[in-house]
């Protein structure tokens, strides 16, 4: 089975070794990735922010860019997922682009998504003996409607001991432009994060989103904790001590 | 009270300096609201159906608005209540005027209300000479502090019981100690004079069923009841999108609107007022007026999104769940509704050059929209209000900043022209290295530096197209 990599702009230049995880366990599982190396920015920055003419010229590159295959298109991130399956609310009914937003919309999957619901697989063989804590974030969670198909996945790891988070489904305070339109609310909200997250007591704390997770490995680096932030795909990728 | 803003709402300004003790308050209160409004939906399986069923009701009305709000004045006049339709605020305001002054009033007792705050009727009256004292708690209480309410449900959720304690020292002259129950006797005793006193009673409506032209109030303390019974003349104000067509969608609505609001199965009093006295044995007014309030509302009924905001039963469940209230309370949007309803609600009646902050007072994180009991689409309306703000409408010229607007369109050239991105990607990690400390950026210039204020960045660090390269030359 072939699939195509959306890498999505903040996992490309913050997130390298999740990329690199996500290519190595989708191999592991036997499927095929491939990369379509004219994608950019899927436009989510934009369109959240009410620039929707900008927005629909990113979406029309990334449609030109993915549907060179049929294969299903795989993200590492639920909000950009959920853009994509925004996108034929940019284009009018009946238009050829619109019937294509559609197509594509429908074979965009989030990781943990195509894992769980497309592939039935819950146990992708990882090895992570570490107390870990999972934020849950709000575009996996209420965007997607992804509840439990992350912590079904860590609940297989091997020697993994989950820790529930305090408000584990409570924003972390990033929301994108919100962040830099109201840093001292997002700051706020992040802290309160935090807290709970150094309180867990766990040594990781595992995000799904990379939004989320450089908001929330800052916090924890400002407020001086040793806990270490890492991406859901990386603990599902490990087979050894990490 | 909460008089309607003539200047831009600064959100931002606003939610810079605000008191650390505020967010404690506000948290503990919502909090507990909260979680009895999940043990209570938590006992109704059909929870989901019911809140199915309340959007489609909410909807259906409103797409039948004009029919039913003709029955709903046939039923009213039939059961002997005075109708009067009001265009605005300032229409609204000149009827209750007026009918306060033909009856020679001089005290009224005022049940609490969301429509006669969206109106700052409490202002025009006593600027016309009238005693108005709002007889809700809370209500009470910010109105002796001269605030509006903070949240729509529990309108002084922000202050605590010590800084009541000492409103009740300075306002009314007594000894007051901080406590619950001692300043509840205290304001009810107050309260029974201005019960016995008014000769006008001023309420708004929860519902009003168009079937048998019927208001109904909600209320927990009582003083409902005392208002609209006590005084010779009552008079409510009701927002045309409150009505309901009959008792069984009224009935949904209870449910609805109890368990989302306050945790309660029922409120301690539902009030059904069908017009005034019929005999003297009765209680009740002698006269009962009902104020319909269009301020705005058919303009918004034009678009099937923007109808949509207008199913809120305001029960305040976003307010208790948003983040972002929880952090900011009320006042931070500026008028008399806050939180997620506030933010999409107060854009469409003012307007986005007065309200152009409070689209984006939002992560988007969708908390408000899974609770909301009548499924107003709320992160769908942030974005569309996001986009009148940024890109105008048919009727809304633009007014969103030239640096944000810059920043949108130079940002997407620059992350929607692949090579122009590759370049960044490139060399952003080689530019980067003055300001970089190992993994971390500490801080930035303005205006990045509102992302650094708050947390370090992370550096740019793009190799998968590269490692992408080796790691397919050595399959």
């Amino acid at each position: 089975m072939h699939v195509q990599l959306f890498i999505t702009c903040l996992g490309e230049n913050f997130f390298p070794e999740m990329l690199e995880s996500m290519t190595t366990l989708l191999e592991r599982l036997g499927i095929t990735p491939c990369f379509p190396s004219e994608q950019t920015c899927c436009g989510q920055p934009q369109y959240n922010s009410g620039f929707e003419a900008e927005a629909r010229s990113m979406a029309r590159r990334w449609m030109r860019t993915f549907s060179h295959s049929d294969a299903p298109i795989i993200s590492p991130s639920g909000s950009c997922v959920e853009m994509v399956r925004h996108y034929p609310h940019l284009f009018p009914e009946g238009s050829e682009e619109h019937t294509l937003a559609i197509e594509l919309a429908a074979r965009t999957f989030e990781f943990t998504e195509f894992l769980v619901r497309q592939l039935g697989v819950t146990d992708v063989g990882a090895h992570f003996p570490h107390r870990v804590t999972y934020h849950a974030s709000c575009h996996l969670l209420r965007g997607l409607g992804l509840r439990d198909e992350a912590k079904r996945l860590l609940a297989a790891v091997r020697d993994l001991e989950f820790i529930t988070l305090t408000e584990e489904e409570t924003c972390c305070g990033f929301g994108g432009i919100f962040s830099v339109l109201y840093p001292e609310v997002s700051g706020a909200m992040l802290e309160n994060k935090v807290r709970h997250i150094i309180a867990s007591g766990a040594e990781y704390v595992v995000v799904g989103e990379a939004g989320c997770l450089m908001n929330i490995a800052g916090g924890l680096h400002k407020a001086g904790s040793a806990i270490r932030p890492i991406h859901l795909i990386e603990v599902l990728a490990a087979q050894g001590g990490a | 009270m909460s008089d309607t803003p003539t200047t831009p709402i600064e959100f931002r300004r606003y939610t810079q300096n605000l008191s650390p003790a505020i967010p404690i308050a506000i948290q503990q209160a919502t909090g507990q609201f909260f979680e009895k409004r999940n043990a209570r939906v938590a006992e109704l399986p059909e929870w989901e159906l019911l809140r199915d069923a309340g959007h489609r009701l909410r909807l259906h009305t409103l797409e039948h608005l004009d029919a039913y709000l003709e029955q709903a004045a046939t039923s009213l006049m039939a059961a002997g209540v005075q109708v009067h339709w009001a265009i605005n605020g300032a229409e609204a305001n000149a009827v209750v005027l007026d009918i306060a002054r033909q009856h020679n009033v001089k005290t009224i007792a005022k049940v609490k209300s969301m429509a006669t705050e969206e109106i700052a009727l409490n202002t025009a009256l006593q600027a016309a000479g009238f005693q108005i004292t709002e007889t809700d708690l809370g209500e009470f209480i910010i109105q002796l502090a001269g605030l509006g309410p903070s949240h729509i449900v529990v309108p002084a959720v922000h202050l605590k019981k010590e800084e009541i304690a000492q409103l009740f020292e300075e306002k009314l002259g007594v000894e007051a100690p901080p406590d619950p129950e001692q300043l509840t006797a205290i304001a009810r005793a107050r309260l029974r004079e201005v019960f016995l006193a008014a000769d006008m009673c001023i309420s708004g409506a929860n519902f009003l069923v168009v079937e048998t032209g019927t208001l109904v109030m909600v209320t927990n303390e009582g003083n409902g009841r005392m208002c609209t019974t006590l005084p010779d003349l009552h008079v409510a104000v009701v927002a045309i999108d409150k009505v309901v067509p009959d008792w069984e969608g009224l009935a949904t609505l209870l449910k609805l609107l109890a368990r989302s609001a306050t945790g309660q199965k029922l409120s301690t009093y539902t009030n059904f007022i069908t017009g005034p006295r019929k005999t003297e044995g009765e209680h009740g007014p002698r006269e009962l007026h009902v104020v319909l309030l269009d301020n705005g509302r058919s303009r918004m009924l034009a678009s099937p999104l923007t109808r949509e905001t207008l199913k809120c039963i305001r029960c305040g469940s976003c307010l208790n769940v948003c983040p972002v209230y929880k952090q900011v309370g009320g006042y931070a949007y500026g008028w008399f509704i806050s939180g997620p309803i506030g933010a999409v609600l107060t854009p469409q009646l003012l307007g986005t050059k007065i309200a152009a902050e409070l689209p984006y007072a939002s992560t988007l994180c969708g908390a408000c929209a899974e609770v909301c009991p009548v499924k107003v689409p709320l992160l769908d309306l942030l974005r569309h209000l996001r986009r009148r703000v940024a890109e105008g409408d048919a009727t809304t010229t633009p007014v969103v900043s030239p640096v944000l607007r810059g920043v949108a369109r130079g940002s997407a050239i620059a992350l929607g022209t692949p090579w122009l991105y590759r370049l960044g990607a490139r060399l952003i990690p080689l530019l980067q290295v003055p300001v970089r400390r190992g993994n971390w950026i500490p801080s930035l210039p303005a205006p990045l530096n509102r992302w650094t204020m708050m947390r370090p960045f992370m550096p740019f660090r793009a190799r998968f197209r590269r490692w992408w390269k080796h790691h397919k030359k050595n399959e």
